[in-house]
């Protein structure tokens, strides 16, 4: 033994003396963790979060959330005597007068890119694999509030420095508060203490940016990584994995050195994102004042979607009396927004409700084993690309020389008439996997080689299936539809319920009606016997041939076609 | 022992035989693989080529550190170089990035290859206890919170339940009413819709160019030109006021076309016209959500907002003609001066910038 790990042991004594956490750490140390490259996306949504703390901790020391009116005269000289708020004259400092000031900037500004992109592709994992079902619902609704917050933290941070594209997308945030019905304008004074922009809003803003949202988001974080830890991660289905335990490796060490060295590399490939590649030069940009503006301005990648709905939308306004209600605001930026989280969020329970599977589930779904689930997201992601484009409508228009009102009166149809195609496609993408799936239990996976027999026929040589691959198939659980149940008691009397539970078993078919059954454990063995019997024969065939190129040696060196003699686990 | 089983075997922490692990579709869980044994495992000179590896990429991240130190001492801040691909870019920022990131990227890289080459690659099972608690530590544990709340009179108690209520339910209120002074107004200050419904224009301001507050005299603007404008007042309120909301209201532009171009206006009259030989001025605040429009095609006339694309016909009253906007853009009645300079007739007849819920009352 080493003497630092001796050392590292004494350390251990002396805590447990004093706190008696001994089990506690025996159990966590060898606490074991799944292997999977999509397990990382949350990781890197983790350590993203952990390096804007840092970096904007640092941005904190410069920047000065104040919208008072001086004169620059930094080092930047295209703006030198030019009048400005003090938050983006302090911006411009730290961006050139703050030695590594503009590397802390592009840090954080990446930094807040990657989160997002990691949060929402780590949620579309956990979406596509059915990882929010029981018992993790919670943790679903949880993630869903983070998302949330993430882009209103990274809009309230794009916000701060106050330069030309900032304070136009605040004007525009501005526009959409105030087209809320009744309580819209008098929400845009309290605000901003005014008429907009007036002189407090930044200073506010700040808060939020800095203290109220990452808070509530470090406390959810927390909370998410506890469930995760006490709830075990899930698994895919592989070879020895069951939903009663967890294959994978323990926290100490391997998955602590993995995970801690991820942890550098996600800083080290910001940081060099940082130094190379400028993002949000707002000295290019100019100071924000309300009567210019740059053409083709784009928010960040995430305020995309909302700024295309905006877009889209026609031109309703309703004026009842006194009053109007600005339908083309409101519909697409507040009632749309909200209502994708609010489905986001509560996606598990629906689904649960409309299958009526209440099993806990630790063994994740292939995508292609949900069909109507995989294909309601892959619809998802359709609605939502089509309002992203919808952002982009101008650019599309110079870039390919279109008219801007055809782009936007196609993408108004679009959006509607394109998801439901996704999600016809996608189902039937799906079921044939599934097909596949079960096809190569039966025959193995096709080679590619052709043989011609003796009799002139022709056969394609199939391999047999990798032991692995076929774990992963043979994991598959099945979900079995509510069977549709008359409406009429044992006494011939209309169930009240009978109208809610068949509308139940209606959706249940329809989420889970097509699955492929796998064959049964018997037909796969026979299959199995009759594939060694054809290999037999082709290799008599192959025999014959010696001399010509045959390439499909795998088939002549496997030791037993269907490895059930070699591996009595197998049925 | 700890709940730690070595694959294959189905034994629970306590000795317990699992029995066949069944998944849930009644097929039995695919059996573990062997372990496959890594170079390293098997050959001691592949294990120190990995152990090398590893130190090397940890000592270079050392030597990258001090090199972060030098270019900080070392580069100065206002140097800038031109790079292919990358463009032009600080040395500073590109040097202390460079340095930095590949520190922690090396250490991170180490790290993870350590773990992958050289620590322990055998998967381990550990087994999976049902979340929900047994039925009867279930019950425990909601008799005794039952027992608990039933001994508080929680229950029983209805005046107590009550009022306790009510007052949880009115505390909040105070944290709500003082949000209401997030706008400070004194007592005489005009309602919100009041506010955005004028601007600072009013009967014979001079129109001045933004930025330099130039008068302008209608042979100034040439026909198919634009130009940016504010009232001339606005430079002293903003010093008054020390903000951007007048400016956010009064900002405007003017255009000329030849008088015949123009179908229609938004109010005057023969006598009293709202243009000056084919001189227009209209709001620049998009009535939408409050961009300020720049883009202006004098062939058409149409004025384009670059945020969402609404477009405007200002031969015809501004009215909409694509995009989301709902209102036209307000214009504002113009004339000239004894002085030969053009004014305004009054203030915008319409509120300037994005719809609100009571524009009606204005
Ligand atoms: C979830 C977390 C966060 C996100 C998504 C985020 C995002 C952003 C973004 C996009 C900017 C604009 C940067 C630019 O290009 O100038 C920004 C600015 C800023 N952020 Fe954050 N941020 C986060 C957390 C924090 C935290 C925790 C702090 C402080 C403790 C902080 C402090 C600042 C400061 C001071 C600025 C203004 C300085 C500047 O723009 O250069 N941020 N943030
Ligand atoms: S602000 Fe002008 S179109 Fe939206």
């Amino acid at each position: 033994m080493s003497a630092v790990v001796k050392a590292g042991g004494a350390l251990a004594e002396y805590t447990d003396e004093r706190l008696g956490i001994a089990p506690f750490m025996k159990r966590s140390l060898n606490k074991v963790f799944p292997d999977h490259w999509s397990f990382m996306l949350g990781e890197i949504a983790l350590y993203s979060f952990i390096i804007l703390l840092l970096s904007g901790t640092y941005l904190t020391l410069w920047f000065k959330p104040s919208m008072t009116e001086i004169v620059y005269n930094g080092s930047y000289v295209p703006l030198d005597g030019v009048k400005m708020s003090e938050a983006y004259a302090s911006t411009l400092n730290i961006s050139f007068d703050v030695r590594g000031g503009l590397l802390m900037r592009q840090i954080h500004h990446w930094a807040a890119l990657f989160f997002l992109v990691a949060m929402t592709v780590h949620m579309l994992r956990v979406f596509f694999t059915g990882a929010f079902r029981k018992p993790r619902e919670l943790n679903w609704v949880m993630g869903a509030g983070l998302l949330t917050l993430g882009i209103l933290e990274g809009f309230a941070g794009y916000s701060l420095p106050d330069d030309l594209l900032s304070g136009t997308g605040l004007r525009i945030a501005e526009g959409i508060v105030l087209a809320i019905p009744i309580l819209g304008t008098w929400l845009s004074f309290l605000l901003f203490n005014g008429e907009f922009p007036g002189l407090d809003f930044i200073p506010r803003l700040y808060t939020v940016h800095v203290l109220l949202i990452p808070g509530i988001i470090l406390a959810l974080v927390t909370v998410h990584l506890m469930l995760v830890w006490h709830q075990k991660h899930t698994q895919y289905p592989g070879p020895g994995r069951t939903e009663k335990n967890v294959v994978g490796f323990p926290l100490l060490p391997v998955y602590m050195a993995k995970a801690g060295g991820f942890f550098f590399v996600v800083f080290g490939v910001t940081t060099l994102m940082a130094a190379i590649i400028t993002i949000n030069p707002i000295w290019a940009f100019g100071p924000y004042t309300p009567d210019q503006v740059s053409a083709g301005s784009q928010p960040d990648w995430y305020m995309g979607w909302l700024d295309g709905a905006v877009r889209i939308t026609p031109n309703w306004e309703w004026n009842i009396g006194n009053y109007s209600i600005s339908w083309n605001i409101f519909l697409p930026a507040v009632v749309l927004a909200g209502a994708i989280f609010t489905a986001l969020g509560a996606y598990p329970f629906i689904e649960r409700w409309a299958t009526g599977d209440n099993r806990e589930h630790h063994i994740l779904d292939r995508p292609r084993n949900a069909p109507t689930r995989t294909a309601l997201g892959v619809m998802a992601i359709g609605f939502y690309g089509m309002l992203w484009i919808s952002g982009g409508n101008d650019i599309i228009a110079t870039t390919f020389d279109l008219s801007i009102n055809t782009i936007t009166y196609v993408l108004r149809v679009a959006v509607f008439v394109v998801p439901p195609i996704i999600f016809i496609i996608t189902k039937r993408i799906c079921l044939s996997l599934q097909r596949r799936d079960h096809d190569k239990l039966l025959h193995g996976i096709e080679s590619g080689n052709i043989l011609r027999t003796p009799e002139g026929e022709f056969i394609e040589i199939h391999l047999p299936l990798g032991d692995k691959e076929k774990a992963k198939i043979l994991g598959k659980v099945d979900h079995v539809p509510i069977a549709l149940e008359s409406g009429v008691d044992e006494n011939g009397v209309a169930n009240p319920k009978g109208r809610t539970a068949r509308l139940r078993a209606k959706f249940s078919h329809w989420f889970y009606g097509d699955n492929v059954y796998l064959p049964t454990a018997a037909e796969i063995e026979a299959a199995e016997a009759h594939a060694a019997h054809d290999y037999h024969e082709q290799h008599a065939v192959i025999d014959d041939f010696r001399g010509l190129e045959i390439t499909s040696e795998p088939v002549l060196h496997s030791p037993a076609i269907g490895g059930h003699e070699s591996n009595p686990h197998q049925h | 022992m700890s709940d730690i089983a070595t694959p294959g075997t189905t034994a629970d922490e306590h000795g317990h035989d699992l029995g066949d692990l069944e998944l849930p579709n009644g097929r039995p869980a695919p059996a573990p693989l062997p372990h496959e044994p890594r170079r390293a495992d098997v050959d001691p000179k592949a294990a120190r080529r990995a152990e090398r590896q590893v130190s090397t990429m940890f000592i270079v991240a050392s030597l990258l550190v001090l090199a972060f130190l030098a270019a900080y001492i070392g580069i100065d801040k206002n140097v800038v170089i031109a790079l292919p691909v990358i463009g032009t870019m600080s040395a500073s920022n590109l040097a202390l990035g460079l340095t930095l990131g590949l520190a922690l990227f090396l250490i991170g890289a180490g790290a993870i290859h350590w773990a992958k080459k050289l620590m322990p690659d055998i998967e381990v099972v550990q087994e999976r206890h049902i979340l929900e608690s047994s039925p009867t530590d279930r019950e425990e544990a909601i008799s005794v919170f039952q027992a608990g709340a039933t001994e508080s009179g929680f229950g029983s108690r209805k005046i107590i339940r009550r009022s306790l209520i009510t007052s949880l339910v009115l505390l909040p209120l105070p944290l709500v009413i003082i949000l209401r002074d997030m706008w400070v107004t004194p007592s005489d200050s005009p309602s919100p819709n009041e506010l955005l419904s004028e601007t600072i224009w009013t009967e014979g301001e001079r129109i001045v160019t933004d930025g330099s507050y130039r008068p302008i005299r209608p042979e100034d603007i040439p026909v198919g030109g634009l130009v940016n404008v504010v009232p001339a007042s606005l430079e002293k309120v903003e010093e008054a006021e020390g903000t951007l909301n007048a400016r956010a209201k009064a900002a405007s532009i003017l255009v000329r076309m030849t008088p015949a171009e123009i179908r229609s206006q938004q109010g005057g009259s023969a006598e009293e016209p709202w243009d000056v030989q084919g001189i227009l001025a209209f709001s620049k605040i998009c009535t939408h959500v409050g961009c300020p429009i720049s883009l202006y095609q004098q062939r058409t006339h149409q004025l384009l907002c670059p945020c969402h694309q609404s477009t405007f016909d200002l031969a015809d009253s501004a009215k909409v003609v694509f995009g989301p906007a709902a209102r036209r853009m307000p214009q504002l009645p113009i004339t000239v001066d004894s002085e030969g300079y053009l004014v305004a007739r009054s203030d915008f007849q319409e509120h300037v910038g994005p719809s609100f819920w009571e524009q009606g009352a204005s």
